[in-house]
C-alpha cells in the first residue's frame, strides 16, 4: 500500500547530503558493472596463471565483439523504455545473407545483410511505434519471422553458404592488426560512436527522454515516434553487422547461430546498469557487462571439470544482483 | 487595452454527447496575468487544450499575435510561443536539469555535437535567474517538486514564449515556493509575457491576476477585472448560484435526520499530510449522513481516503471508539468502514464480471470456508442486495460493464454493504449518473442513513450537498473552514464559509 512511502519525519534530510546519496547511486548505475569486472579479471588472474595472457585476452575480445555490437543497439532500445527479442535471429540472418552474398564480392557481402536486416528493424520499429503495439510482441515476431526466412533461403537450413576463399570479405573477420582482430578495433569503434550519439547528440537525448518519460517527451515536443523507429532501425543494423563480421570470421554463413542470444545481449545490457524500464544507462556499462559474460565463459572454461553450461548459471545470478541493486536504489530514492 | 496577444473568439467544442465548450472567447493581452476558473468540467482544460494544440475547436478561432493561427500540435503551439505549465511537472525525471531544460534545442558546437560545459553553464545561468542554486548536471529528480516546477518554467519562458499557460501549478509546492513562483510570474508579467492562470485557490488568484474569464458548464459566464470582484461573487459565478434562488425546494430525493446527540462513531483529529491536509478535524454520527464540501482541490477525496488508510496521513481516526493505529484500507474495512471511491471505472468496478461476482468480490473472506466459496451464500446475498437497491439488471449474471452508471454505482454499493459497515464514505457517489438514477441513488443514501448507518457524502454538487447532509463540513485548502448544522445547512452559507478571508496568511 502506498501509505508506507508517506514521508513521515518534519526534518527533511539536508539537500548536500542528498546530493551525495544521489550521485552515489548514480554511480554505483554507472560504474557497478566496470567496478565488477575489474575485481573479476583481478580475481581470475591471480587464480588461473592461464588467464592473464595475451593471448586469451585477445580470445576473450574477439568472442566479446560479436555480442557487443549487438548488445549495443539493444542499449539505446532498452533506453527508449523497449526490447528488441529479434537480434539474436537478425544476427544469424545476416551472417547467411553475407555469405551468400560474397559470391559478388565484399560489398554486397556487407551491404545486402545490412539493407534487410536494417529493413526488419525499421519495419518492427514503424509498428510499435506508430501503431502503439508492444515492442516484446513485434520484436517476438520478428525473431520468428527473420529465422524463417534464413530458413527458407538456406532450404531448411540444409544449405551453408560457404565465402568464396580467395575473397576480400574474409579480411573483415579475420584481419588482424598489432595481434587484434580487426572485429575487435570495430566494436571498440561502434562504441565509442555509440556513447557520441548517445551522450552528445539531439536523437541520444530524445531517446532518454522517451524511455524516462514518453509524455512529457512528446509535451516538450520531441518527435517521439520517429526516435523510436530510428532506435529499432540502428539495433536491427547493428545486430546485422554483427552478423556479417562473424560470417567473414567463420567463411560461412551457419544456420544455427544466435539462438538465444538477444538474451545474452539483455543480460550485458541490465549488468551494464541500464534501467530495463528505460530512460537511463551507459553504453560503457553495456561492454563492461559484456566483457564480464566474456570473462565468466572463459573463466569456466579455464575450470576443465566444470560442465561449460554453468555459465549461464554464473551470468544468471548475475543478473539478478544486478536487478535487485538496481531496484533497491531506485526505491530509496523514491522513498524520500 | 493593449492590443491582445491571444485571441479566443466563439470557440466551441463537442465530443460524444457533451458539449464541452459553448462559444467561449478570451482575451490575453501581454504582461496580463488572466485567472482562467471554473468547476469541475466546465471547460477549463478542454480551452488550454485548443490553446496547445491538442485538441482543434469545432467553432469559432484562435487569433495569436493578430493572426489567426490552428496548431495542429503541441509542437507547433510551442514554436509559435504558446508553452505550458502543467499540474504535474512534465518534465524526465532521470535526466539531468541542464538536459531537461535544454531537451531538443541544446547547444551545439563541433560536429554538431552537443556542447555540455557550455549547456550546464547556461542552464546554471538561467536557473539562478529564478533563484535556484543547483547542481544542473544532477538528474532533476533530486530536486524538490517546486524547483522542479520552475525549470518547466524556465524552460517554458526560454523557448521564447509570449504566453504561459499554468495549469494550477502550486498545487504540489511548499508555500516557500510558491511565494518564488509568484516572483517569477510577476518578473514575467513585467516583461510582456501573458500568463493564463488556471487555480483553485481563490488566495492565489487575488494575488496574482489582474482580470478573470469564469467557465461554467462549458459557457463563459463572466470576464473582468479580479479586483472588482469579491470572493463570494466568485464562488457563486463559478458554481452557478445566485444568494436569492439558493433557497429552493428541493430536487433531490433526501430528507433530514435528526441525530442529535447521538455518540459519535467516527472521530477524526488533526488529520494532516503534507500540502494536502492541514489538522482536518470532524465527528461522524451513526443515523446521519455528514457532508464533505469544498471546491475542487479542497482535500475533500484526500480526507476520506486518509480515514480509511488508503492515504497515508498522521493524526488520530477513532472508529466506534476504537482507535486505528495501524491504518490501511483492510484495517478500515475490519473496523467497518467502507469507501466508494470517486472514479468508479478505475478504483471500483470490475467491467469484465459479472454483477454477481462484482457484488460478492469484498465479502469474499467472509463468504467461504477453507478458500471455497459457497455458491448459494453467494447468490442468497447477491439477490438480497439487488433486491433493496433495486439494482436493474438482465440477471445476476449479466456483465456490470452493460449497467448503466447509476446501477454500476448500486453495484458497488451492494459490494460495500454485504459486508455490513458501521461507516459509509461516498466520494461523489452521483457523478455521471443521469438524473433519474441520481434522485435513486440519493434516496438509498437516505435510507441507508436511516437504518442507522452512518455516511460520509462527497460532493461538488452543493444542491445534493445541502440537501443530503445533515451536517457539513467545509474544507478550503485543506483544512476545516466551517462546519454547519441543522437550519445552517445552506448553500448560502457553503459559500460564505468559502468565501472567509483565511486565517493564518
Amino acid at each position: 500500500m502506498t501509505q508506507t512511502l508517506v514521508q513521515k519525519s518534519p526534518h527533511p534530510v539536508p539537500v548536500e547530503r542528498e546530493h551525495r546519496r544521489e550521485r552515489l547511486a548514480a554511480l554505483a548505475q554507472r560504474h557497478g558493472a566496470l567496478a565488477v569486472l575489474t575485481l573479476a579479471v583481478l580475481v581470475s588472474s591471480v587464480v588461473f596463471p592461464s588467464f592473464p595472457t595475451a593471448e586469451n585476452a585477445n580470445g576473450i575480445a574477439i568472442q566479446s565483439s560479436f555480442l557487443a555490437i549487438i548488445a549495443l543497439g539493444m542499449t539505446f532500445v532498452i533506453i527508449t523504455g523497449g526490447i528488441d527479442l529479434s537480434v539474436g535471429s537478425v544476427f544469424a540472418l545476416g551472417g547467411v545473407l553475407a555469405a551468400y552474398a560474397s559470391q559478388w564480392g565484399p560489398a554486397p557481402a556487407l551491404l545486402l545483410p545490412l539493407a534487410v536486416c536494417g529493413a526488419i528493424g525499421l519495419l518492427q520499429g514503424v509498428l510499435i511505434a506508430y501503431t502503439g503495439m508492444a515492442p516484446f510482441i513485434v520484436t517476438l515476431a520478428g525473431l520468428l519471422g527473420a529465422r524463417g526466412l534464413l530458413l527458407a533461403i538456406t532450404e531448411e537450413g540444409a544449405n551453408t553458404y560457404l565465402v568464396p576463399k580467395d575473397s576480400a570479405f574474409l579480411e573483415l573477420g579475420q584481419g588482424t592488426l598489432l595481434g587484434v582482430g580487426y572485429p575487435v578495433y570495430l566494436a571498440v569503434l561502434l562504441f565509442g560512436l555509440g556513447g557520441l550519439l548517445l551522450q552528445r547528440t539531439r536523437y541520444g537525448q530524445a531517446v532518454f527522454a522517451v524511455g524516462g518519460s514518453p509524455d512529457a517527451a512528446a509535451l516538450m515536443g520531441l518527435p517521439v515516434a520517429r526516435i523510436r523507429v530510428l532506435t529499432y532501425l540502428l539495433s536491427g543494423m547493428l545486430a546485422g553487422f554483427a552478423g556479417v563480421l562473424n560470417a567473414s570470421r567463420l567463411s560461412s554463413g551457419v544456420t544455427i547461430l544466435g539462438v538465444g542470444l538477444e538474451l545474452d545481449a539483455i543480460a550485458a545490457v541490465v549488468i551494464g546498469g541500464t534501467l530495463l524500464i528505460g530512460g537511463a544507462g551507459t553504453v560503457s556499462g553495456t561492454l563492461c557487462g559484456v566483457l564480464l559474460l566474456g570473462v565468466i565463459q572463459n573463466v569456466i572454461n579455464q575450470i576443465g571439470s566444470l560442465n561449460s553450461s554453468y555459465q549461464s548459471v554464473v551470468s544468471g545470478g548475475f543478473l539478478i544482483v544486478v536487478v535487485v541493486v538496481q531496484t533497491y536504489l531506485s526505491r530509496r530514492r523514491h522513498l524520500r | 487595452m493593449n492590443q491582445p496577444v491571444l485571441d479566443v473568439r466563439g470557440v466551441s467544442k463537442r465530443f460524444p454527447g457533451v458539449l464541452a465548450l459553448d462559444d467561449v472567447s478570451l482575451t490575453v493581452a501581454p504582461g496580463e496575468v488572466h485567472a482562467l476558473v471554473g468547476e469541475n468540467g466546465a471547460g477549463k482544460s478542454t480551452l488550454i487544450k485548443i490553446l496547445t494544440g491538442v485538441y482543434r475547436p469545432d467553432a469559432g478561432d484562435v487569433h495569436y499575435r493578430g493572426e489567426p493561427v490552428a496548431f495542429g500540435r503541441p509542437l507547433d503551439a510551442q514554436a509559435a510561443g504558446i508553452s505550458t505549465i502543467y499540474q504535474e511537472v512534465n518534465l524526465v525525471p532521470l535526466m539531468s536539469v541542464a538536459r531537461n531544460l535544454f531537451l531538443g534545442r541544446e547547444p551545439r558546437g563541433r560536429f554538431g555535437l552537443i556542447d555540455l560545459a557550455r549547456m550546464n553553464r547556461e542552464a546554471a545561468e538561467v536557473l539562478a535567474g529564478y533563484g535556484i542554486d543547483v547542481d544542473v548536471r544532477l538528474p532533476l529528480r533530486s530536486l524538490g517538486l517546486g524547483a522542479q516546477q520552475m525549470v518547466a518554467l524556465a524552460r517554458a519562458v526560454a523557448i521564447d514564449a509570449r504566453v504561459v499557460i499554468m495549469d494550477e501549478p502550486t498545487s504540489s509546492l511548499e508555500p516557500r515556493e510558491v511565494d518564488t513562483l509568484f516572483r517569477v510570474v510577476r518578473e514575467l508579467s513585467g516583461r510582456g509575457i501573458a500568463i493564463v492562470y488556471v487555480s483553485h485557490r481563490l488566495d492565489e488568484l487575488y494575488q496574482l491576476c489582474d482580470r478573470v474569464t469564469v467557465l461554467r458548464d462549458g459557457r463563459r459566464v463572466h470576464t473582468g477585472e479580479l479586483a472588482g470582484l469579491d470572493r463570494l461573487g466568485l464562488i457563486s459565478l463559478m458554481l452557478g448560484r445566485d444568494a436569492a434562488e439558493v433557497r429552493r425546494d428541493g430536487l433531490t430525493g433526501f430528507s433530514a435526520h435528526d441525530a442529535g446527540d447521538v455518540e459519535p462513531i467516527l472521530r477524526v483529529r488533526d488529520l494532516s499530510r503534507a500540502h494536502q491536509l492541514h489538522g482536518i478535524s470532524f465527528d461522524v454520527r451513526p443515523g446521519e449522513v455528514t457532508g464533505l464540501g469544498g471546491l475542487l482541490g479542497s482535500g475533500r477525496s484526500e480526507t476520506a481516503k486518509a480515514v480509511v488508510g488508503a492515504l497515508g496521513a498522521d493524526g488520530e481516526v477513532t472508529m466506534a471508539g476504537q482507535r486505528l493505529t495501524r491504518r490501511s484500507p483492510a484495517a478500515a474495512i475490519r473496523a467497518g468502514m467502507a469507501m466508494l471511491p470517486e472514479d468508479r471505472k478505475a478504483e471500483g468496478i470490475v467491467p469484465g464480471l459479472s454483477v454477481r461476482e462484482n457484488i460478492v468480490l469484498a465479502a469474499m473472506p467472509t463468504l467461504s470456508r477453507f478458500g471455497v466459496v459457497s455458491r448459494a451464500k453467494q447468490d442468497r446475498i447477491v439477490e438480497t442486495f439487488m433486491k433493496r437497491l433495486r439494482i436493474k439488471a438482465a440477471s445476476p449474471e449479466q456483465k456490470v460493464s452493460e449497467l448503466s452508471g447509476g446501477n454500476q454505482q448500486k453495484v458497488l454499493l451492494a459490494r460495500w454493504l454485504c459486508l455490513h459497515p458501521r461507516l459509509l464514505l461516498l466520494d461523489e457517489p452521483t457523478r455521471g449518473i443521469d438524473v433519474g438514477a441520481k434522485a435513486e441513488v440519493q434516496a438509498l443514501i437516505d435510507e441507508l442513513a436511516a437504518d442507522g448507518l452512518a455516511v460520509v457524502l462527497i460532493s461538488s454538487d452543493l444542491e445534493e450537498l445541502v440537501e443530503g447532509a445533515d451536517r457539513i463540513v467545509v474544507l478550503r485548502a485543506g483544512a476545516v473552514v466551517g462546519e454547519l448544522a441543522g437550519d445552517d445547512v445552506t448553500e448560502d452559507n457553503i459559500m460564505t464559509a468559502l468565501a472567509q478571508e483565511p486565517a493564518h496568511d
